[in-house]
């Protein structure tokens, strides 16, 4: 019975969604800030990577209300588990030796790729958020192989207020230098070079810390056996 | 042929909407429920991009200095996407809390189960 | 170059239907990680390169990984 009324539901709202979708073209142009952000993106910015300079310079307080949110997640998810009773004791068998070194030689690696990756987040595709998850995969390769080791929790608690402080802090330099908040008041140099474009680096940089640290203290809440 | 050469993106993300709206309105298993949240999210994601497509553009980037900007994609629906995709794993990680706290209480996660043993 | 798009979307459809047949719930899961790996192969050929590596890096990876951890706390057959 339920499984007929879902599946009438579904057919009206098909109906009414491809009768909408049969009036928006595929391939054309259909808004104009689209072109001034690329026309006038380098002038004003300097950074190369025209959706970085969206995402950080032209709408920078969406960011921060999305750093919100992720902050907001990862608190409620530590309150809720840790706040239950019965821990779970199960025994894990520690793993090969192979597993284990291999796991240990491919862990620093993954954490420079993951740093390149934030830090040149105007020049190439890429920034902080796609960094941040390499970060967090990184730890997670670590609880995945070598079985007995957990992250430090003072560096990661610190490593995530740090970032998200450097972040508000300079977006309040900027009201206190020119006129609004997040003004980007460091000198653009030559674009295309990796000292430039601003304050785009530095909250790129924060906000790759601070996703990571906060990916990998949510796998850590999550296994917590033992 | 040509019909299918303009609106295959559409359907395909329409397709996924969907059936992600399907797996949320019948399944009565609690994790289910959680995986059919991820793909209707998945499936919005790719028709906000989708919109934003221009014919025979490229990629925003500026990566040699002889590029002309006469034919780029959309820029603004790529960086609200990119938004979208790092809250979308937030709420699954915070649902997924909550269900293993159910679980904990109730002892089962079958949806119609927790229901009668509320009254 | 259009039959390569109509074929991967179909694979992703497909994909998207086994995550609610299967009764094993890692199995569904797998499923859901093939349809945001597929998803973000479209995405480069809508040439947006940023959002296909988060959607790679997040969907295909981390969302499997936390779901697996969950499941692994609970029951792992639907009722």
């Amino acid at each position: 019975m339920r499984r007929i009324v879902t599946i009438l539901l579904l057919i009206i709202v098909a109906l009414g969604i491809s009768l909408s979708l049969a009036k928006i073209p595929f391939g054309t142009p259909k808004t104009k800030v689209g072109k001034y952000y690329i026309d006038e993106g380098i002038e004003e910015t300097g950074a190369v990577n025209i959706v970085t300079s969206v995402v950080v310079n032209y709408r920078g307080f969406d960011t921060l209300g999305e750093v919100t949110v992720l902050f907001i997640a990862a608190i409620g998810l530590g309150v809720v588990l840790t706040a239950s009773g019965g821990r779970e004791t199960r025994k894990t068998k520690p793993a090969s030796l192979v597993l284990y070194t291999g796991c240990r030689l491919l862990f620093p690696l993954i954490l420079v790729f993951g740093s390149y990756i934030f830090i040149h987040g105007h020049l190439t595709p890429g920034g902080g958020f796609q960094g941040g998850a390499i970060i967090a995969s990184g730890f997670l390769l670590i609880y995945l192989g070598c079985r007995e080791r957990r992250i430090n929790r003072i560096a990661s608690n610190l490593a995530e207020s740090l970032g998200g402080l450097t972040f508000v802090v300079i977006g309040l330099l900027g009201l206190v230098f020119g006129g609004y908040f997040l003004l980007n008041f460091l000198p653009k140099g030559t674009a295309n070079t990796l000292f430039s474009a601003g304050i785009i680096p530095i909250i790129y940089i924060a906000i790759g810390f601070k996703v990571g640290s906060e990916l990998a203290g949510i796998i850590d809440n999550l296994i917590e056996e033992s | 042929m040509s019909f299918l050469n303009s609106y295959i993106y559409y359907i395909g993300a329409f397709g996924l909407i969907l059936i992600g709206l399907y797996i949320i309105l019948v399944k009565h298993n609690l994790i289910k429920v959680i995986v059919g949240l991820g793909i209707l999210d998945t499936g919005v994601n790719l028709f906000l991009i989708s919109v934003g497509y221009i014919t025979k553009g490229t990629a925003p980037i500026f990566s040699r200095s002889g590029i002309d900007s006469e034919h780029m994609v959309d820029p603004v629906p790529q960086a609200l996407v990119l938004t979208a995709i790092v809250i979308g794993v937030a709420v699954l990680a915070l649902a997924l809390s909550l269900a293993i706290r159910l679980y904990q209480h109730y002892g089962t996660l079958n949806l119609r189960k927790i229901r009668e043993q509320k009254w | 170059m259009i039959f390569i798009v109509s074929f991967l979307v179909v694979l992703m459809l497909v994909g998207a239907i086994a995550a609610s047949f299967f009764r094993d719930l890692i199995g569904a899961v797998i499923a859901a990680a093939l349809v945001s790996l597929i998803a973000s192969i479209l995405f480069y050929f809508l040439q947006a390169p940023d959002v296909a590596m988060a959607e790679a890096a997040i969907g295909a990876a981390l969302t499997a990984a936390i779901f697996i951890i969950a499941i692994r706390r609970t029951e792992r057959f639907e009722e």
